[in-house]
């Protein structure tokens, strides 16, 4: 019975604790700017949820089936969603990546491999003599 | 209904109609597959109708020529050293036949195995062969063991050891992930069919095509000259052929 | 053997902490090392394009072969069923165990992208005998700890032999794998052959029992617990024959090759003038690694000095083969132009430069750490010592 009780007291103490400490230690909420005049492939809600399962079936289809460009390429993401400041996705903290992954604390290792800034795609037209 | 003809054979509205349907397909077939073929170009799931190669004239190769080299280095953004650590997808080498004194130069860069060994070897299957015939490494889901720069026969495979940061945008690549030559996929993929170092070389020693068409250029020239394939002892079925060597 | 240690529990428990400090600090260095290599990539290593697999792989093998062959001492007892082997077996699986951790946890901290551990764990190719291991590896943990379990609960002893016989014939599987990693690479002068296999399952009994000494030994000293010279004894001729069958099949590997006209360049440079590769084998792996323990373990009246002395020798012959089977084996360049001399940007004909960098020490011993600090533990928590547990 008293085992019950210490427990209780003890479970309910550590519940205030956190609750007060949260209160305190509010990480600020992501700020990023994106061009608004234009829509994403998807509304943003859907995005927020799904862009990873998103990435990654349009990344296997680039890779494996060899189908590149219009709305499967990172680069055309890029295009709107590139900071104004340093021009990419991330590197600053109003970056449009970055702002969303230092909140939730998931680390973003596409850029380690994959250019941040939007990159000009060369058409068959322009390269030919 | 059925009406007996001079033969003795009966010819039923059903059999008429069956064989009209049969000759039109015939005469149609060909059209549809040229128009799958032409459908299999950009935009499209490549397939294995096509086979990307290449064939290397070595008695066209200028001796200490690097306009492969920079071409390759500039179309992908390699970095462009050669120190140990440095990456490089394809290099010119310089042969003299120990006997004769004969000497010979030409590029190498991963040979686009049919039966690829790093393919074999790679534990996640990041190192893969594509249905078109191009090896590559699928670098979101490569986790760096090396185990296929262990395996390839040619040394055509390098490991980033350092982080980049001036990436080509067509061309994502990054430190902890092992790499190779991608016979210019990204342009490929988009239409232009010739790789980098095919353009840039001044000789006209390297010609990019497909092995499965029999009119492209490089099967024509394949049935001209002999070429042979690098450790054709491996029996490895090279996309990359050589002549002069 | 009478069960009585000759130094009190207390001071047990005192060098105990010692000794976990000891092998937490090496094990803290390991882990810096690997800090070092994945932030600033593999530049911060003396491997290339080159020498793609280097120290951290040296280390790590020897580990893994180790592990499984330090099994061999329970399956001796379990197996064949030699009774005076028996109370030594826990402690052999308690080494399996750790030393397998600590060699796996080099491969996977080298890895290029030492996140993606769970790619690895969920993409699998099965033509690899890397996606294998990862099945191999863990299902080497599982039966190890079910035969501990068997050996460890009385109520469950009479499946101790099965549970034995399991992991016996796992440990033959997966070190077989080992030696396939290598043998299955084709175009490789030093690696494509089939004797490989054996060859990993004889160093591995070689390797396994001369660390089981070392660490009974030293554990023996720590805990105060008696020895039994007669089982020192045994086991001392065990590996006498153990090396000498290892030294066999390198015998059977460089022979054969010396046939293939093709091979003569390779293992010209291996045996005679490579440099330090030559050097390491003939007086690091072929004498002090074999014949010297041979000779001392195969005296009449071995002590248990000259036991142990000849495991500590065994041990560093290790190392001195793995370097020279790992990186030698890599130094050599490839043969892509029979009857040409080549040269290239890329180093094409040139032998491959190579020199260990504290980053990759650092790692290959903070395993040797992690194997350590798990034994320790494992021994100082529960009775896996020979004297205890009756």
């Amino acid at each position: 019975m008293a085992r019950i009780a210490r427990f209780v007291l003890g479970a309910a103490l550590a519940a205030a604790a956190l609750a007060a400490g949260a209160q305190g230690s509010r990480v600020p909420a992501p700020k990023y700017t994106v061009d608004q005049s234009t829509t994403c492939v998807a509304p943003p809600d859907v995005m927020r949820r799904t862009h990873m399962q998103m990435l990654k079936h349009r990344r296997d289809r680039t890779v494996h089936q060899g189908v590149r460009g219009g709305d499967e390429a990172l680069t055309r993401c890029l295009e709107c969603h590139a900071s104004k400041t340093t021009g990419a996705a991330i590197g600053a903290p109003d970056a449009f990546c970055q702002s969303c992954h230092q909140y939730v604390g998931v680390k973003l290792d596409c850029f380690d491999c994959h250019q941040g800034k939007p990159g000009a795609v060369r058409s068959v037209a322009a390269r030919s003599p | 209904m059925s009406a007996p003809n001079a033969n003795g054979t009966t010819l039923t509205r059903r059999g008429l109609l069956a064989g009209a349907a049969a000759l039109a397909g015939a005469a149609l077939a060909p059209g549809v597959h040229l128009i799958e073929i032409a459908r299999a170009k950009t935009g499209e799931p490549v397939s294995s109708k096509v086979r990307w190669g290449l064939l290397i004239d070595a008695n066209r190769c200028v001796e200490g020529c690097q306009k492969c080299v920079s071409a390759c280095n500039e179309e992908n953004g390699l970095e462009g050293g050669t120190r140990p650590v440095d990456v490089q997808w394809i290099r010119k080498v310089e042969l003299k036949e120990v006997r004769t004194g004969r000497k010979a130069s030409a590029p190498v860069m991963c040979q686009h195995c049919a039966k690829p060994p790093c393919v074999d070897v790679c534990p996640t299957g990041a190192s893969f062969k594509r249905a078109d015939g191009i090896v590559l490494v699928d670098r979101h889901t490569c986790i760096g063991c090396r185990y296929c720069m262990m395996a390839c026969p040619y040394k055509a495979r390098s490991f980033v050891h350092e982080p980049l940061t001036q990436q080509k945008p067509e061309v994502p690549r990054g430190k902890g992930c092992v790499e190779s030559c991608t016979l210019c996929v990204h342009r490929i993929d988009r239409g232009e069919r010739n790789t980098a170092c095919a353009e840039a070389c001044p000789t006209k020693a390297i010609v990019f095509g497909d092995l499965n068409d029999p009119e492209s250029a490089i099967s024509g020239r394949l049935r001209e000259v002999q070429a042979t394939q690098l450790r054709a002892d491996l029996r490895l079925d090279l996309g990359v052929r050589y002549v002069g060597l | 053997m009478v069960a009585v240690p000759t130094i009190p529990a207390p001071v047990v428990e005192r060098r105990f902490w010692w000794l976990l400090a000891a092998g937490v600090v090496v094990l803290a260095a390991g882990l810096a090392g690997a800090w070092v290599m994945e932030h600033e990539g593999h530049i911060a290593t003396g491997m290339n394009n080159e020498i793609v697999w280097g120290t951290p792989h040296v280390f790590a093998i020897f580990l893994i072969v180790a592990a499984s062959g330090v099994l061999n001492v329970a399956s001796v007892g379990t197996v064949f069923g030699r009774t005076e082997y028996k109370p030594y077996a826990r402690l052999s699986g308690l080494l399996c165990v750790a030393l397998l951790a600590g060699g796996l946890m080099v491969l996977m901290l080298d890895l290029g992208r030492p996140e993606r551990v769970i790619v690895a764990a969920t993409h699998y190719n099965f033509t690899s005998v890397f996606a294998w291991n990862v099945f191999l590896y863990t299902g080497m943990f599982a039966f190890t700890a079910l035969y501990l379990w068997m050996m460890m609960e009385r109520r469950m002893n009479r499946y101790a032999k099965p549970a034995g016989i399991a992991a016996f014939v796992w440990r033959f599987v997966l070190t077989t794998g080992t030696g396939t990693i290598f043998a299955f690479l084709v175009a490789r002068q030093a690696y494509a052959s089939a004797v490989l296999p054996p060859l990993f399952i004889t160093m591995s009994l070689a390797w396994g029992t001369a660390v089981f000494m070392l660490v009974e030994a030293g554990f023996a000293r720590w805990r105060g617990a008696p020895r039994a010279p007669e089982f020192q004894r045994r086991i001392a001729r065990l590996l006498g024959i153990f090396v000498a069958l290892a030294l066999y099949l390198v015998a059977v590997y460089h022979l054969t090759n010396l046939y293939f006209a093709k091979q003569t360049a390779f293992e010209r440079f291996i045996l005679l003038d490579g440099g330090v590769y030559p050097w390491l084998f003939w007086a690091g792996y072929v004498l002090v690694g074999s014949v010297v323990p041979l000779a001392l373990v195969w005296r009449a009246g071995v002590t248990e000095r000259g036991a142990l002395a000849a495991a500590a020798l065994v041990t560093v012959g290790a190392f001195a083969l793995l370097y020279v089977f790992i990186i030698g084996g890599q130094a050599f360049p490839l043969d892509i132009f029979p009857g040409y001399e080549v040269t290239s940007s890329f180093r094409d004909g040139q032998i491959a430069a190579y020199a260990p960098s504290l980053p990759e020490v650092l790692l290959g011993f903070g395993g040797v750490a992690a194997a350590f600090v798990i034994a320790l533990v494992g021994v100082q928590v529960l009775d896996f010592m020979p004297d205890e547990g009756r």
